[in-house]
């Protein structure tokens, strides 16, 4: 018997052998690493669609107690499924828009997104009225001591909640997908970080934590839902969702209530009666970047 | 004792239309067939009922400038061809009164307004001119003309923006 023998040599056992020893073992360091118990079901958790409602209810009890240990206070995690009969729309009225950035700000609260560093769902161009919307020239950066500013408009861009979403078919897991209602939902858990979505949108409306998510406990808010505001880890992409634990409970999204010129508007497609329909109807709309048939759900109108 | 009662219908106002959340109101004027549930309007503190000053005193429909009392009131709305007892009844004070002479509570002062302003009217009343709150499936609470435009001068008031997002760095 030679000693060449004991060793796991290529020959005996065949290069595919050897390399399945090899993955499990690193793996199984790796699972090691994990520590605790909870992280390492974390790391084995299935993607959300294929969840079973036990594991559903099984995961939203472990997040919460994760969720309320790391910032001291109470938080839900909601799973609550999409509303019978209802396709999400959502339409900004370009006329009204002041440029006050509220609903940046109402947004980054009721989202938990992080505050260092830096990370917001909607991004507020100033436009000058001559030349129109022209996103080459627009800035994202003013700073006025009083808005509306001579000679500018402002257009609020985030999540434009496409129909035929861009960064879905980008994605290489499957972590990001449509929901019934309509709404374009990201699983957390499921992103790989590659960030191939970020470069599949049109409108810059998908970000990446790059760092360690800087959240405050007392600026957290603790009413989350798996798919929308809970809180975020590093290496995920992130973007806005309607405000999905709101708007599947019939409320507002809250860009839409904090906005003080009632700029903002959402409503449900499938009711002919909604307001949405009513823009649609009425007023001359708009749509992003028409010409990339993203199909967006978001529209822009004239209110005046 | 008149603005007690006065407070007190509001409260079953606002009752109303929290609690209640009627689709509509009748109204008692027939001519009106719905009015619309709002919260009560913004009067500057202790001014309302106008009729607890006014009642003793003379009207005067001289187009004029106000130096005793109502001289903060800077008019800036159709101001050339506009004055105080357009809108204001002098015979009801604490009412106002449309351009044909019917009497309109400061409740439902956007039919004042609608005279004038007739598409925006509409656009609120569907939803979609004015800030909605509460659930898009069911009660939406609205917000009279008058809470977001003064009716004296009703271009919409300037603001300072929030802060500007950072622009991107190296993160940490």
């Amino acid at each position: 018997m030679s000693i060449k023998r004991t060793v796991l040599s290529p020959q005996r056992y065949g290069r595919r052998s050897f390399l399945k020893a090899a993955a499990m073992t690193s793996s199984a360091a790796a699972l090691m690493a994990c520590g605790s118990r909870d992280s390492l079901k974390a790391f084995l958790q299935k993607d959300f669609r294929s969840l079973s409602p036990d594991e559903i209810q099984a995961i939203i009890r472990r997040l919460e107690a994760q969720y309320t240990q790391a910032f001291g206070k109470e938080f839900s995690v909601s799973a609550q499924e999409p509303l019978p009969e209802t396709f999400f729309a959502y339409a900004l009225d370009i006329s009204r828009c002041i440029g006050c950035r509220k609903c940046v700000y109402g947004c980054v609260e009721e989202n938990n997104q992080s505050r260092d560093p830096q990370i917001h769902w909607i991004q507020v161009l100033e436009m000058e009225k001559e030349t129109g919307i022209d996103f080459l020239h627009a800035n994202l950066y003013y700073t006025h001591e009083e808005v509306p500013y001579e000679g500018h408009f402002y257009l609020p861009v985030q999540c434009q909640q496409c129909k035929n979403p861009p960064c879905v078919k980008a994605c290489p897991v499957g972590a990001t997908w449509t929901e019934p209602d309509g709404i374009v939902v990201v699983d957390y858990n499921w992103c790989i970080g590659c960030r191939a979505c970020m470069a599949g949108c049109p409108y810059g409306a998908r970000h990446f934590n790059w760092g360690k998510v800087g959240l405050p406990a007392e600026e957290t808010n603790p009413a989350t839902h798996y798919l929308g505001n809970r809180p975020r880890s590093k290496g995920v992409v992130e973007k806005c969702t309607f405000c999905i634990q709101r708007v599947r409970e019939g409320r507002y999204p809250k860009c839409v209530e904090v906005c003080p010129v009632g700029a903002r508007k959402f409503g449900n497609l499938l009711d002919e009666n909604d307001e949405i329909r009513y823009i649609l109807e009425n007023k001359r709309v708009i749509i992003l970047k028409e010409e990339l048939n993203t199909q967006p759900k978001f529209y822009y109108f004239y209110g005046t | 004792m008149k603005s007690i009662r006065l407070k007190s219908s509001w409260i079953i106002l606002i009752f109303a239309v929290v609690v209640l959340n009627p689709p509509a109101i009748t109204g008692q004027d027939p001519q009106d067939q719905q009015e619309i549930a709002v919260p009560p309007p913004p009067f500057t503190e202790d001014i309302f009922p106008c009729s607890e000053c006014h009642a003793d005193l003379e009207v005067n429909r001289d187009r004029r400038e106000l130096e005793e009392f109502h001289d903060d009131i800077v008019l800036k709305h159709d101001e050339e061809n506009r004055w105080c007892l357009d809108c204001h009844d002098a015979e009801n004070r604490d009412m106002l009164h449309t351009a044909g002479g019917r009497l309109i509570d400061y409740k439902e002062s956007y039919k004042l307004c609608g005279q004038c302003h007739g598409p925006k009217l509409r656009d609120w009343k569907a939803g979609i001119h004015g800030r909605r709150t509460g659930f898009w499936n069911g009660q939406k609470e609205y917000l009279l003309c008058a809470h977001c435009h003064d009716p004296h001068a009703p271009q919409y008031p300037r603001m300072t923006p929030e802060p500007a997002p950072k622009k991107p760095g190296i993160i940490k």
